[in-house]
Parts: C-alpha cells; structure tokens; sequence
C-alpha cells in the first residue's frame, strides 16, 4: 500500500518535473521555440526521466528484494534456545516471527518459556526491520528524486540535446525488455538444466534415454513392497511421435490443399467466409477437443473396428478380427485424427498468408507463358511459398509434440512401446501432466523425472527446428 | 520542324527531314540500334488488328473504340501519359485481362485472322504465341535453367534433355545473356542484375516460340546502360517477331519502335509510322505530349 502510494507520489512528482522541464525550455528560447534544439516535450521528458526513473527502479528493487533483505536481518544473530532447534523448526520459528510482527496469522507451533521470550525478542525486532528497511528504501528513493530532478533541470538549454538523451532512454527500455526475455527463457532452461541434473544423479541417464520400461513407482517407505520404479523414456517418445505423425498425417494435406483452394481458387466472398471461419477453429480450446475425441471420436472409432472386426471373425483373416473385436476408446489413431483436425486451421491459415505472400507478379509471369493455374500453382508458387510452408509444418509439428489436454483424455495412460495405431500409448507431456498433478514430494525421482523428460523433449524439438532450418536454407528458393 | 528533342536520334538516322550540324553529337549507339526504321516497317504485313476494342473494370471503362493494325515483324510502341489504358490494350492481346475478375473486353482482336476472344481459342494456347514482359523483371525462384525451360517443359516442346538444353541455349543466346550466364545456368534466376533478369525474363519468353511478344515498360525499373543493353535486343529481335512494347519513355519509342500509337484518356488518339508521329503528328494532344507539354 505504502509503495503503491509512493509509486503515485513519485509519477506526480516526475510529471511536475516534466512541466517545469519544457516551461524551463520554452523560457531559454525566449518565446522563439525554434532555437531550441529538440522540441520543448523532449526538455520535459528528459527531466521527468531523471525525476522518475531511478527511483521508480529503486522502489522496483525495494518491493522485490526488501523481504530478503528483512530475513536475513532478522536471522542474522539467532539466540541459543533457538539454535538447538531442528533446521526446519528454526525456519517456522523465524516465519511466525515475521508472521506476527506483520499481523498475519502464524503457524500453530505454541511457543513456551524460554522460546516464548526469545520469540517476542524476534518480534519486536521483526518490526524493527520492517520499518528500517522500509523507510530507508522510501527515503532513498526521494532523495534519488530530488537529485535526479536537480542534476538535469540546470543542464536544460537552448543547445541542449534534449531528444537524443530521451531517444537514449528510449533505446535502453527497448534494449532492456528483449533482454529480459531472453534471460527468463536462459532461466528456464537452465532451471530445466539443473533440475534433470539432480535427477539423472539417481537414475543413469542412458537407463532414462535408452530404457524401454517406463514405470515411475518409487517406493515410499521402506517397507514398501512397490519395488523399483523403471525410467526408460522411449516409450513414452515413440508414443508422442506415432501421435504426432498420425496428427501431421491428417493436418498437413488436408490445410496445405485448403490452403491452395482459398488462396488460389477460392473467388472473393467463399474466401471472406471460410477463412474467418478457420481462424475461429484455430480458436477452439485444445481441453474442448480432447472431450471430442474421449466421448464422440473414441466411441465411434471402437465402434468402426468392432464392426469391421466382427466381419472378419471365422474367416481367413480370423486372427485380426479377434484384434479388432478387442480395440479400446483410447487408442493413438484417436488422438492422432482429433489433433490433427486442431491443426488444420492452422496449416491451412499460416500456409494461406504464405502463399498469399508470393508476388503476382510470379503468377502473371507464369500464366504469360501460357501456363495453366495447375502448373502455375504447382511449379511457381509453391516451390516459391516452400521455405514458409515448411515453417508452418515445423510450427504445427511442435504443436503437436507439446499438446497436452488431447492426449491426456484419449491417448492413454499406459506406456507401451508400439506402433500399432489402435493401441493405447502415452506421451510425454501426459506423463508430465501424471508425474506432476496431486501431492507430489519434490525430490522424489518420480517428480523430478518430470524434468528429465522436459529437457529431453526440449532438446529432441530443438533438434527438429535445426534440421528443418537447413533443409529450409537447402532447398530455399528465393524471391523479393 | 524539331519538335522534341527525344526524336533527335531517329531523324538524325535517316536524314529525311531536318539535319542540324550538331546532331553528331546524339548517343552513337543509339544511332546503331536503329537502322532502316521506316522501310522495314513499311514491308511488313498486319499481324494483329484490332477492332472497336472496349475495355472495362467493373463498371469503369477504360479503353474505347481502340481500333489499331499492328505489322508483323516489327517494333509497335504504344505512348501516353499514366493511367490512358495503352497496357490495359496490351494485355488484351493475350488475354491476360482474364485474371481479373472484374474484367470485360469487347471488340475483336485478331491475330492472323483469329479472333482471340472468341469461344474456341484457349487461353493457354494463345498466350504460347504471344509471350508477354513485365515492367518488373520477375524471373522465377528457380535456377537461370529453369527458368528458361519453364516454358518449353509446360507445353512439351522438347522430347529430350538434349533439345530442351538446346533450346534454353538459344533462347539465352537470342535474348544476348547466354555470354554472361553459360557457367552459372545452376544457379537462381533471382542472382542476376535488373537487366539481366530482364534478358532472362525474354529469354524465357522466347523459349516458347511465340510470334509476339508483348513488352509492358521493360525498362522502366532498370537503369540506363541496362536499357540500353534492352533496347538493342528489342531491334534485334524484331527481325524474328511481332514486338509491342508499352513505354512511357518517348525517347525509347523513338529509339526502338517503327509504328507508335498515342493513347490519351482510354482513348487511341493516333497512331502512324513512329518516324511521322514524331515529326508531324496530326492531333493536337499528340503534339503536345511529345513536346512534354503534358504527361
């Protein structure tokens, strides 16, 4: 609250700054603003900058960082009673210090005697803390203010360049958010990184990446008869690539020739129809498709095979009638057609811009030539639209490896090492989904399994994208 | 009698009208690319005639009563200032109006004598015998090759890959690139300068043997000494085929062209030997944009 306000306090105070910066400006010019070197706004803004924000960020820092710094204050000297503690009980106690000095309810630990006096000492100086910490951050941050303010108001003059600092300002906030993306991405995979380290300590790694059993029970107490848990990982991909391939199978053809027929044959109202009507389906909740295909795809699936099977029992092909008698709702081919049928809006509407972008000037060459609209689109515009229609699959293949809410209701949960389309499989991201929902001990292989199989799957889709930007740049024919 | 300057090159050529001393001094190579300009034209016979052609998009018309012969043979320019519908006309000859969709043409353009707008003539097959060049080179996003095979491999013109390299090397070889490109015929298309993919672009077109070939501002997006390299293809060319070029250059009209036509305003204002439009037109407007009065 006290921030917040002091946030308020300080956007006045620098839009003050901003006002007397260009009054200040207008002034030096003496009613001819053309001598001044910048526009007027920039003299304000460059003021307002140096009024706001490095208080702003030290405010930032402050909110962020003023809880750890009040933490290790307050346990930077622990009392003897205290120390005799366990670690874990030395944490709760300084928490319900902390708690209590603040007003919040603490933890139902009763504190007697001896810990009941050094836990008011805590207190008290829990306080203590609290409002150094906070004042001298809010005190701090006015005096940055203040002398911010003073520092560049005297610099304003007529020669003064005023925009380009601005400008400097500008270009560093831009530079400053790229780089905070990139960092937070490093900081995932690096936690990635670590994490899958700490678990590849307790399972080998070439057990994990080469284990054909995958099995995640960990016995949790000793006693436990629930054995040893298996982590062989391949299963669990090859069933994430018979999905993904069953996915590409439906996806790539049928939005590739949807994506020809609206961007070259489609006339102008069909297309304003059906292409807004495909991006609404790209719009389509993956958790909406996943029921699709558990209650409608499934049932009707199993219904089809159980049919055709029935047709076969007694005959020379007895052997796979039987088979189909038996085939269950959850099979990979479910999952496989329904994310595939997610993925056909957005082939067909990544590969339509695509296509779209090819130049007609390349069309009108081509039919010049006396060339029909077939060869045209087949010899011109797609070998022209490649390089992009690749990028499209790319992007939808990596949409397929890491969709979750389909495969988690109609792929299955048992991990088996197959390429029968009609048997259940399981992928990666359910597994994460398994391993990971529920109360889960955190150091556990079986939780921290997650990670590996993170990272293994970063790495395999990372490897994909490097393979595909060659074949790109091999076969890239190029246009302006 | 001087009226342009632009029309310098093509009177100091043939001397029939006004000699002034300092003519000399007017690009020489230029005085070479136009050799014999009137009687060549004048041999020729009427390749394509063109009858009361009315164009419109949508409910804008943009040509009226076109009605023009164009000899076979030779350089027809067609001259105007923007928007007067003089490439609207071009690509009417080989139907290249049909993909828009908004397009009508009515009239009758015929080539030898066919009409190709009537019911029975494919498209397709019109436009192999009438090739057609851009403004902006476009040459496709594949190899020099295959570009200049494109045309040959979509009508089946060679049974082998020894004619169809046959072919692609003359078709380079008439269109003059053949020199500058023999040991890179792998590579794309899209390598090559402005005028050398212009050059492709008429190789291309050349490939399929067409008997006209329609040029729309071949030049416009190119600089000076590739249009020079250009305009001295187009007069070599015109030996072999009917050539119309659109320009809205009337110094390149003069240069390449026999026979020039002025559109103004959708309308063809006038058309005759290149050698009297610029010398003596009859209309006014004609005048008046060759002088640069307007345009």
């Amino acid at each position: 609250m006290l921030t917040w306000l002091s946030l308020l306090f300080l956007a006045l105070f620098s839009g003050a700054a901003f006002m007397l910066g260009k009054r200040r400006a207008v002034k030096t010019a003496g009613g001819a603003p053309r001598v001044l070197h910048s526009l007027p706004g920039y003299y304000g803004s460059y003021a307002a900058l140096w009024a706001g924000a490095p208080a702003a960020l030290l405010l930032l820092l402050g909110t962020t960082f003023g809880g750890r710094v009040e933490d290790a204050m307050l346990q930077a000297q622990r009392p003897a009673v205290v120390q005799s503690l366990d670690v874990d009980r030395q944490d709760v106690f300084f928490s319900d210090a902390q708690a209590i000095a603040q007003g919040i309810a603490p933890s139902e630990v009763t504190y007697e005697g001896e810990l009941k006096a050094a836990l008011d000492v805590k207190v008290a100086e829990a306080r203590r803390i609290e409002n150094l910490v906070r004042f001298s951050v809010l005190g701090l941050s006015g005096v940055l203010a203040l002398s911010g303010f003073l520092l560049a108001f005297p610099r304003l003059s007529a020669d003064f360049r005023a925009r380009n600092r601005v400008e400097g300002w500008v270009g560093g906030l831009l530079m400053a958010s790229s780089i905070a993306a990139v960092l937070t991405t490093l900081g995932i995979v690096l936690s990635l990184v670590w994490e899958s380290w700490r678990f590849f300590q307790s399972i080998s790694p070439i057990d994990f990446l080469f284990g054909t059993v995958w099995n995640p029970q960990i016995a949790m107490r000793a006693d436990q008869v629930a054995a040893e848990g298996a982590f062989g990982a391949v299963p669990l991909f090859a069933g994430t690539f018979l999905i993904m391939l069953i996915a590409m199978a439906v996806a790539a053809p049928v939005g590739l020739y949807s994506a020809i027929y609206l961007s070259e044959y489609a006339n102008r109202p069909v297309r304003s129809v059906i292409k807004p009507l495909l991006e609404v389906l790209a719009g389509v909740p993956t958790v909406v498709y996943g029921f699709f295909a558990a209650l409608t795809v499934g049932p009707l699936f199993r219904a089809g095979f159980n049919a055709l099977g029935a047709t076969m029992v007694g005959g020379p092909l007895d052997g796979v009638g039987q088979y189909l008698m038996e085939v269950q709702n959850q099979m990979a081919l479910v999952a496989g057609v329904v994310m595939g049928i997610m993925l056909i809006p957005f082939v067909s509407s990544l590969s339509d811009d695509i296509i779209n972008a090819v130049p007609q000037s390349l069309r009108d060459g081509s039919y010049a030539m006396g060339a029909t609209k077939s060869e045209t689109v087949k010899k011109v515009v797609l070998p022209a639209a490649l390089p992009g229609i690749m990028a499209a699959m790319l992007l939808a293949v990596s949409r397929a490896v890491g969709e979750t809410m389909i495969v988690t209701m109609a792929a299955g949960l048992q991990a088996k090492l197959t390429v029968n389309p009609l048997d259940t499989v399981t992928t990666v991201t359910v597994q994460i989904v398994t391993l990971l929902t529920g109360d889960q001990e955190f150091d556990s292989p079986k939780t921290l399994s997650a990670f590996g199989l993170g990272l293994t799957l970063f790495v395999v889709t990372l490897g994909l994208n490097i393979i595909a930007l060659r074949i790109v740049q091999k076969y890239r024919e190029q246009y302006d | 009698m001087n009226l342009n300057p632009f029309a310098l090159p093509l009177v100091q050529g043939h001397a029939m009208t006004t000699a002034s001393p300092d003519d000399s001094v007017a690009a020489p190579s230029i005085q070479a690319a136009a050799p014999q300009v009137y009687a060549a034209a004048s041999t020729n016979e009427i390749k394509i005639h063109a009858k009361d052609v009315n164009v419109f998009y949508g409910d804008k018309q943009a040509l009226f009563d076109v009605n023009i012969d164009i000899p076979g043979k030779s350089v027809t320019a067609f001259i105007g200032p923007s928007g007067c519908g003089k490439s609207t006309f071009l690509r009417c000859i080989n139907r290249m109006n049909d993909t828009i969709p908004t397009a009508k043409v009515t009239g009758v353009i015929d080539i030898d004598g066919s009409d190709v707008n009537a019911k029975s003539v494919d498209p397709v097959i019109l436009r192999s015998r009438v090739g057609m060049v851009f403004q902006k080179p476009n040459p496709f996003p594949k190899t020099i090759f295959e570009n200049v095979a494109y045309g040959p491999r979509i009508h089946g013109l060679a049974t082998g890959k020894a004619e169809l390299e046959a072919i692609v090397e003359s078709s380079l070889k008439k269109a003059g690139l053949w020199n500058e490109v023999a040991d890179r015929l792998h590579q794309p298309g899209t390598g090559l300068s402005g005028g050398q993919q212009q050059r492709l672009v008429i190789a291309r077109a050349i490939a399929v043997g067409p008997e006209v070939i329609l040029m729309d501002e071949p030049c416009s997006a190119l600089d000076p000494i590739a249009t020079a390299r250009i305009e001295e293809l187009i007069d070599e060319l015109r030996n072999q085929f009917c050539i119309v070029i659109v320009t809205h250059s009337m110094a390149q009209a003069a240069r390449v062209s026999q026979k020039t036509a002025f559109f103004h305003l959708g309308k063809l204002v006038e058309s005759g030997s290149t050698e009297d439009m610029f010398t003596n037109p009859r209309d006014t407007r004609t005048q008046d944009y060759i002088t640069g009065r307007f345009g």
